[in-house]
């Protein structure tokens, strides 16, 4: 049994397997109001703490709200803003990463001891830090987020222009009097940018984390918006007596970063290793 | 007028930085003069670590020597004004050794070919097409090319891409650095003879930098010789390299294979070289 799990996961099938999970959540993120059988955010103390039933699939929390609706409205936020955050902090990551590696020198210097020193706190004390500046909310927590994460790109990215740099394909297109701009973006950045999008599958998935670990701590997003991590919150007080309130969404979570993982796997055993150099 | 002269180039790599203060450098090129003329070949040989590429480097603008000068046609290609310095970018060329990395895995033989011209030539696209074209036929490849990509030629036909790309803008001299040294023996041949026509047709000149003395001997008119980054010999006409006394030559010609294994032993080496 374990080991045909594990066959399948190696196989040829992830890839379509989990592109088709994504492509559900992704359609349930966008029709969640027609999907959902309730209004998320409609409190009725009657119905509270309700189990299963044919109006509410997934039962009702403490506040009388359908799970069920929640969980897909919830798909909305935490996979639109992990989007968001992974879409943004790349292309930050790309543009200094690449400027660094590209140019050298002192500015390379200060760049990366910057980096470096970002990199020297733990990720999500760092996150932590600059929400308690900004101040609690899910624009400030994505902010934050950013900040931290394009820090990784770049050191990436900078890492793969320097070894680019090397190859005689660049030396050649600046005799053939390419501009410098041109190098970069003909030569560079389509050489470095698939690979970095493959890890960055991987990245979504702490990404995810990351916002539902904000808003366990109370400091994303604030009810009674939908979110997993915001559910999981307002779930603990009843983990003695409800504890499929604080299920669903673990599950959902669970989910979506294993499906992240397994075709951030996938792709870059597909892509990277076939390449020429 | 020479096309290009070395003017006492002198060049070290090694860097400065702030955990690094004391200069360990390393001196690559030391008082380098030599000169080409139009319609000629140079051929350059050295060892490997001899600085003959960074020479080629220096040559080509991509890396400006500690001292001397590099003048093409009479100018400065370090110090010239811009728009002189890119009417010279566009009559300096390049073919390097490894065809693989020379050209973007992720282009096209027909974008590889466009890069210099769309830099230069302001053509429209069937135009472009054509010229791209013509380039393929004359190095030897067909308009089916066009849309392949660089692991779909074999070294060879990647290096013929590498010279049309070369040619396209008409240069007046091709650095070829190695250019053939990571063939195979027949397509060496076939990649020299194709190289002697073009210089034919076109009025090329060639600085060609090699470790192969039978190669540099068939295509170059003026031989140097390139050891630990000091010009040892130049000569005006390439026989003279058979007759030179100097140890280092010796040397070389000492490895040269014989082409009957007969005269392979040390002792019938010296006396079969001496015969060619």
């Amino acid at each position: 049994m374990m080991t045909r799990i594990r066959k399948i996961f190696r196989s040829q099938k992830v890839i379509p397997i989990c592109s088709m999970v994504l492509g559900i959540l992704i359609i349930i993120a966008i029709f969640a109001p027609w999907i959902a059988p309730n209004d998320p955010i409609a409190v009725n103390l009657v119905y509270k703490l309700q189990p299963p039933s044919w109006e509410f699939p997934l039962g009702t929390d403490h506040l009388g709200r359908c799970n069920l609706s929640r969980i897909l409205y919830g798909t909305r936020i935490s996979l639109g803003f992990a989007m968001l955050i992974f879409i943004s902090s790349l292309s930050i990551g790309l543009i200094i990463g690449t400027f660094s590696g590209y140019r050298g020198g002192w500015i390379d210097h200060a760049l990366m001891r910057f980096c470096d020193g970002i990199l020297a706190f733990p990720n999500l004390i760092l996150i932590l830090g600059l929400v308690g500046i900004f101040g609690p909310g899910l624009k400030q927590v994505i902010l934050a987020i950013m900040l931290v994460q394009w820090v990784y790109y770049a050191r990436m990215f900078r890492g793969m222009v320097l070894s680019l740099k090397e190859h005689n394909f660049i030396a050649a297109a600046k005799i053939s009097g390419s501009s410098q701009w041109k190098i970069i973006k003909n030569h560079i950045v389509p050489n470095v940018l698939p690979p970095l999008v493959v890890m960055g599958t991987l990245e979504m998935g702490w990404a995810i984390m990351d916002i539902s670990a904000m808003s366990f701590l109370g400091l994303g997003v604030q009810p009674p918006t939908p979110e997993w991590g915001a559910m999981i919150h307002e779930g603990k007080s009843y983990i003695r007596t409800n504890p499929e309130i604080m299920l669903y969404p673990g599950l959902v979570i669970m989910l979506v970063i294993v499906t992240f993982n397994l075709l951030g796997e996938a792709l870059s055993d597909r892509y990277s290793i076939k390449r020429r150099f | 007028m020479s096309l290009l002269q070395v003017k006492e180039v002198t060049h070290s790599y090694g860097s400065r930085s702030i955990f690094n203060w004391k200069d360990r450098s390393k001196k690559v090129l030391s008082d380098i003069s030599l000169s080409i003329e139009e319609g000629t070949c140079l051929g350059l040989l050295g060892k490997s670590g001899a600085g003959k590429s960074t020479l080629g480097k220096v040559i080509l603008g991509l890396e400006r020597p500690q001292n001397g000068q590099i003048l093409f046609q009479g100018h400065d290609i370090y110090t010239a004004d811009n728009h002189i310095r890119k009417k010279i970018r566009r009559n300096l060329q390049v073919v390097f050794q490894d065809s693989y990395s020379s050209v973007n895995p992720r282009m096209t033989a027909e974008r590889i070919i466009a890069e210099p011209l769309e830099n230069y030539e302001k053509l429209t696209v069937a135009e472009q097409k054509r010229t791209i074209v013509e380039l393929l036929e004359r190095v030897g490849l067909s308009e089916v090319d066009l849309k392949k990509y660089p692991h779909q030629f074999s070294g060879g036909q990647l290096q013929r891409i590498n010279i049309a790309r070369a040619i396209s803008l008409k240069p007046k001299l091709i650095v070829l650095d190695e250019s053939v040294s990571s063939l195979d023996m027949v397509n060496q041949t076939l990649i020299l003879e194709l190289l002697r026509e073009l210089k034919e047709d076109f009025g090329l000149s060639y600085f060609f930098i090699t470790h192969d003395i039978k190669s540099a001997y068939t295509i170059s008119d003026t031989l140097g010789v390139l050891e630990k980054g000091e010009l040892v010999e130049l000569y005006g006409s390439k026989n003279q390299f058979f007759t030179s006394e100097h140890p280092v030559v010796k040397e070389m010609r000492g490895s040269i294979l014989a082409e009957h294994p007969r005269y392979r032993s040390v002792r019938t080496r010296e006396k079969h070289t001496k015969s060619i």
